[in-house]
C-alpha cells in the first residue's frame, strides 16, 4: 500500500559528514556528551511519531517508522466482493425513506433484512424509490432498483399516488417480501396502506397481515414489538415493517442495482377519482417551540458569552432553538429547560453551534449524538474545539454580532430600545422563556 | 382560524385502554386520550366514542371523564360498545358501526398500547371503508364541508400542512396538545351504550403466533472489519473523532464569513428563508 521511498541523494549527503548540506539533511542527535562530561538526551528527538500522532519511543533499539495519520487505511476498508444475480427466483422490495434523497442508517439496515432474506434462496433485492439520483444503493446492497420518480412526485406528500406505484409494482413482480422502515409520517403510513390495501385483494392466509416494529428475523420467524411489552413470534409475512437496527448494514459485498423498468405510468391518474390528501407545503415553526432534544439545529452558550441579548438575537436571525451549559443555567442566563448534557437534555441536532462552552464530559454526553458541531470559543486548547467539526477561535459575543450584521440584520438597529429595556428587559425576558418552555 | 363547523359532522374517536408507560398500570392510552382531547375541542360534547371489547373494561370511564370544562355545562360523554373478546376482530366491527353511524370524522391514536399494537387498524377501517386516512396529526385547524385542514408531525419538531377530504380517519401523534384530566363526577354521568345485534369474527391472522414477554434489544457494537490485526487495534484504539478543522487568528467578521459559508455549505442555513405563516 505505502511504499516508502528513499531519495538516494538526500542518503548521500546524511552518509557524508563533509558535505556543505550535510546539516541539513542529519537527523538531530539525541545524545550527546555535555561541556562536563554529563550525557544529555534530547527527547523530542528521539522515537517516532505514532499513527495517531502520539510520540512512540521504542527502546529495543528496532528502528521504528510510521506514517502520518492522513495516509491511514482504515477509511478506504476492505474492497468488497461484487455479487451479480442474473436469474433470481423472486423478489424481496425494499422501500427505503431516503429523507434529504440520501438513504439514512434506518435505510442501509433495511437493506441489511433483505439480504439477510434473499441470500441462499437468490432472490434478489430490489429498491423502489421515488427520488431519482439515490446514491449507494449498490454499496447498501441493492440487486434492482425501480425508479418512480417519473410517476410519483418524490417532494410532495402524496401517499395515495405512492400508494397506486407500488400496487402497480406488486401487479407486475408479484414479490416474496415488502420491506418498510417503521417510521411514521414515512415509511410506516406507506407501509401500513400497502397492507391494507392487499389484504382485501389477496388471499394469502394466515401470513396476509403485516408484521409492524419487526427487529429481528432468525430462522424464518419474525419476532415484532407488540403492546404492554410483549413481543410477537410469527412466520415470515409478506409485509414487514422493520425498526432501526433491525439487521446489520450490508459491509462486505456490493451489488449491481441495475435499473428495472415497470410500466406504472398507466396508474398514474387512470383510477384516481379524487385526490383525498393534498400537501399544503411545510409550515414556519417557532425553533424555540420545539423541544430541545428534536430541535435540528442549536446554538448553545455558555460562560464564555457576555452579551446575552445578543445571544438570543443571534439564534433568531439564524433561525436556531436556544441550548445552554449548565453554568448558563445555574448563572440564571437560561431557563432550566434548555440545559444541554447529561443532567439537561440529550440532543440530536444535526448542527450544534456552542459559543463560549469549554467541552465538559457532562456537556459532551448531551451532544454525543449530533451530526455537526461547531465550536466558538477562545481557548484552543479546549475540549469543545477538539470535539468540533469546526472550530473558531474568537471571541464568542463579536462573532454572533458578525454574524447577524452579515446576515443583515444587525442588533445595532434598535439600540435605544435594547438601552430602555435594559431596566425591564430581565422580567419580560423571563416570561418569554416560560412561554417557550 | 375558522371555527369548525361541528354539527354538519359528527365526530367519532376510538378509544382503547392504555398501560403507563414505567409502571404498567392501565389507564388511558396516551394517543387515545389526545385524539378524545382534540374531539371533544371540535365538537364539544357531540364527540362520540366507540370502543369494540370488554364491556366491563374500567378504563372506558377514564376518558368519559374527560366530558369536562365544555360550552354546555351539563354535557355528558356517550360511549357505544361493540362487545367482543380478545381473540376477535375489531375491524369488522368497527367498520360495520362506522359505516351505520353516519359519521364523516373518525380520530384514533396512532397505535395501541395493549395487544397487538400494530397501528394497523385505521388503515384497514379505512381501507374497508373507502375512507381517506392521514397518521400523525398534531392539530386540526378547520373543517369544511368536505374537507379537513391539519397540520402532520414530521421529524425534528417540523409539521406539514396536510387538506385532506372528507370522511376521513385522522391518527394522532403524541405531539398533539396533551389530554385534559379526567374526572371523577362526569366519568359517573357518562353513558356506555351497548351495541347488540353486531356478530364479531374471529381473528383468523393471529391464530398462531406466540407471544413472549418483549426482550431487551441487543446493543449495536462498533466492528471492525479488517484483514489484519494492525489495522483493527488501530481502529480500537483511534479517537473516535478525527477532529475537525481549527481556524485561529480570525476577527471576528472573518468568523463569521466562515459560519455563515460553512452553515450554507452545510444546507442548514438556506439563502432566503422560508417564510410561511407561523404556527398558531
Ligand atoms: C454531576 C454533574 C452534572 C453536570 N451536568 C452537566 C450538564 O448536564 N450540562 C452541562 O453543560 N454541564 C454539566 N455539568 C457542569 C460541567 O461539569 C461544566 O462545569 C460545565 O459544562 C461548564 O460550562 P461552560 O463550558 O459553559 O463553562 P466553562 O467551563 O467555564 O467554559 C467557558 C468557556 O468559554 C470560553 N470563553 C470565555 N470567554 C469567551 C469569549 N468571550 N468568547 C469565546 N469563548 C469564551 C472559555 O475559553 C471556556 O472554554 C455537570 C457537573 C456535574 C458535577
Amino acid at each position: 500500500m505505502n511504499v516508502r521511498r528513499i531519495d538516494p541523494y538526500a542518503e548521500r549527503i546524511r552518509r557524508n559528514r563533509l558535505h556543505p548540506r550535510h546539516q541539513e539533511f542529519a537527523r538531530p542527535a539525541w545524545r550527546w556528551a555535555g561541556p562536563n562530561g554529563v550525557t544529555r538526551i534530547d527527547p523530542h528527538a528521539i522515537g517516532a511519531l505514532g499513527p495517531n500522532g502520539i510520540r512512540r519511543i521504542d527502546r529495543s533499539g528496532a528502528v521504528v517508522e510510521t506514517q502520518p495519520l492522513a495516509s491511514s487505511p482504515i477509511e478506504s476498508g476492505p474492497s468488497r466482493r461484487m455479487v451479480v444475480i442474473d436469474d433470481p427466483a423472486g423478489f424481496v422490495m425494499v422501500v427505503p425513506e431516503c429523507p434529504e434523497g440520501r438513504l439514512s442508517d434506518h435505510d442501509r439496515d433495511l437493506f441489511g433484512l433483505a439480504r439477510q432474506l434473499a441470500d441462499g434462496q437468490t432472490l434478489a433485492v430490489t429498491a423502489v424509490t421515488f427520488q431519482g439520483a439515490v446514491a449507494g444503493l449498490e454499496e447498501a446492497g441493492a440487486d434492482r432498483w425501480i425508479d418512480l420518480s417519473a410517476t410519483v412526485d418524490g417532494d410532495t406528500h402524496d401517499p395515495e399516488s405512492r400508494l397506486a406505484a407500488l400496487v402497480s409494482v406488486e401487479a407486475a413482480m408479484s414479490p416474496r417480501h415488502w420491506l418498510f422502515a417503521d417510521s411514521f409520517p414515512g415509511g410506516g403510513d406507506l407501509g401500513r396502506r400497502l397492507a391494507a390495501r392487499l389484504s382485501r385483494s389477496s388471499s394469502h392466509g394466515a401470513n396476509a397481515r403485516a408484521a409492524t416494529r419487526v427487529w429481528q428475523v432468525a430462522e424464518g420467524l419474525a419476532l415484532s414489538r407488540a403492546g404492554d411489552r410483549q413481543d410477537i413470534q410469527r412466520e415470515l409475512p409478506r409485509i414487514l415493517l422493520a425498526l432501526p437496527e433491525c439487521a446489520k448494514p450490508v459491509s462486505e459485498t456490493r451489488h449491481e442495482a441495475r435499473l428495472v423498468s415497470i410500466d406504472a405510468a398507466g396508474s398514474k391518474t387512470s383510477d384516481m377519482t379524487a385526490v383525498g390528501v393534498v400537501d399544503l407545503g411545510r409550515v414556519a415553526v417557532d425553533p424555540q417551540q420545539i423541544p430541545l432534544s428534536q430541535a435540528p439545529f442549536i446554538l448553545s452558550g455558555g460562560r464564555g458569552v457576555g452579551d446575552w441579548a445578543g445571544f438570543h438575537h443571534a439564534a433568531e436571525v439564524l433561525g436556531a432553538s436556544e441550548g445552554a451549559s449548565r453554568v448558563a443555567v445555574d448563572d440564571g442566563n437560561m431557563p432550566r429547560a434548555r440545559q444541554v448534557g447529561a443532567t439537561g437534555t440529550f440532543v440530536f441536532a444535526s448542527c450544534y453551534i456552542a459559543v463560549g462552552i469549554s467541552g465538559a464530559v457532562q456537556h459532551l454526553q448531551g451532544i454525543a449524538k449530533c451530526q455537526r458541531v461547531v465550536a466558538i470559543n477562545r481557548d484552543p486548547g479546549c475540549d469543545m474545539v477538539k470535539r468540533a467539526d469546526l472550530a473558531l477561535i474568537a471571541d464568542g459575543d463579536a462573532v454572533l454580532a458578525a454574524v447577524c450584521e452579515r446576515l443583515g440584520q444587525p442588533r445595532a438597529a434598535e439600540p435605544s430600545e435594547a438601552v430602555s429595556e435594559a431596566g425591564s428587559g430581565a422580567l419580560s425576558k423571563e416570561e418569554r422563556y416560560h412561554d417557550a418552555a | 382560524m375558522t371555527p369548525p363547523d361541528a354539527a354538519a359532522c359528527p365526530v367519532v374517536a376510538l378509544v382503547s385502554s392504555g398501560r403507563h408507560p414505567v409502571s404498567g398500570r392501565p389507564g388511558r392510552a396516551r394517543e387515545d386520550a389526545r385524539a378524545v382531547e382534540m374531539g371533544l375541542t371540535l365538537a364539544g360534547a357531540r364527540l362520540q366514542l366507540v370502543h369494540a371489547g370488554n364491556a366491563e373494561e374500567p378504563v372506558l370511564r377514564d376518558y368519559l371523564g374527560m366530558y369536562h370544562g365544555l360550552d354546555d355545562a351539563a354535557a355528558q360523554g356517550e360511549l357505544a360498545l361493540l362487545p367482543m373478546t380478545p381473540a376477535d376482530d375489531a375491524v369488522l366491527l368497527l367498520a360495520t358501526w362506522l359505516a351505520e353511524s353516519g359519521c364523516r370524522l373518525v380520530l384514533a391514536g396512532q397505535r395501541a398500547e395493549c395487544g397487538e399494537g400494530s397501528g394497523l387498524l385505521p388503515y384497514l377501517l379505512a381501507e374497508r371503508l373507502g375512507w381517506t386516512i392521514v397518521s400523525g396529526a398534531a392539530t386540526i385547524e378547520r373543517i369544511d364541508a368536505d374537507r379537513v385542514t391539519l397540520l402532520q408531525v414530521l421529524p425534528q419538531g417540523q409539521r406539514r400542512r396536510l387538506e385532506v377530504s372528507l370522511p376521513c380517519l385522522i391518527t394522532v401523534d403524541t405531539l398533539a396538545p396533551p389530554p385534559r384530566q379526567s374526572a371523577f363526577g362526569p366519568a359517573r354521568r357518562g353513558r356506555i351504550q351497548v351495541v347488540d345485534g353486531l356478530t364479531a369474527e374471529e381473528d383468523s391472522a393471529s391464530g398462531e403466533w406466540r407471544w413472549q414477554p418483549a426482550r431487551a434489544r441487543p446493543k449495536r457494537l462498533k466492528i471492525v472489519k479488517s484483514g489484519n490485526a494492525r489495522d483493527r487495534f488501530r481502529a480500537a484504539a483511534a479517537r473516535s473523532s478525527a477532529g475537525g478543522q481549527v481556524l485561529t487568528d480570525l476577527t471576528p467578521e472573518q468568523a463569521a464569513d466562515r459560519l455563515i459559508a460553512y452553515l450554507r455549505e452545510e444546507k442548514i442555513l438556506s439563502e432566503e428563508k422560508i417564510l410561511g405563516d407561523e404556527m398558531p
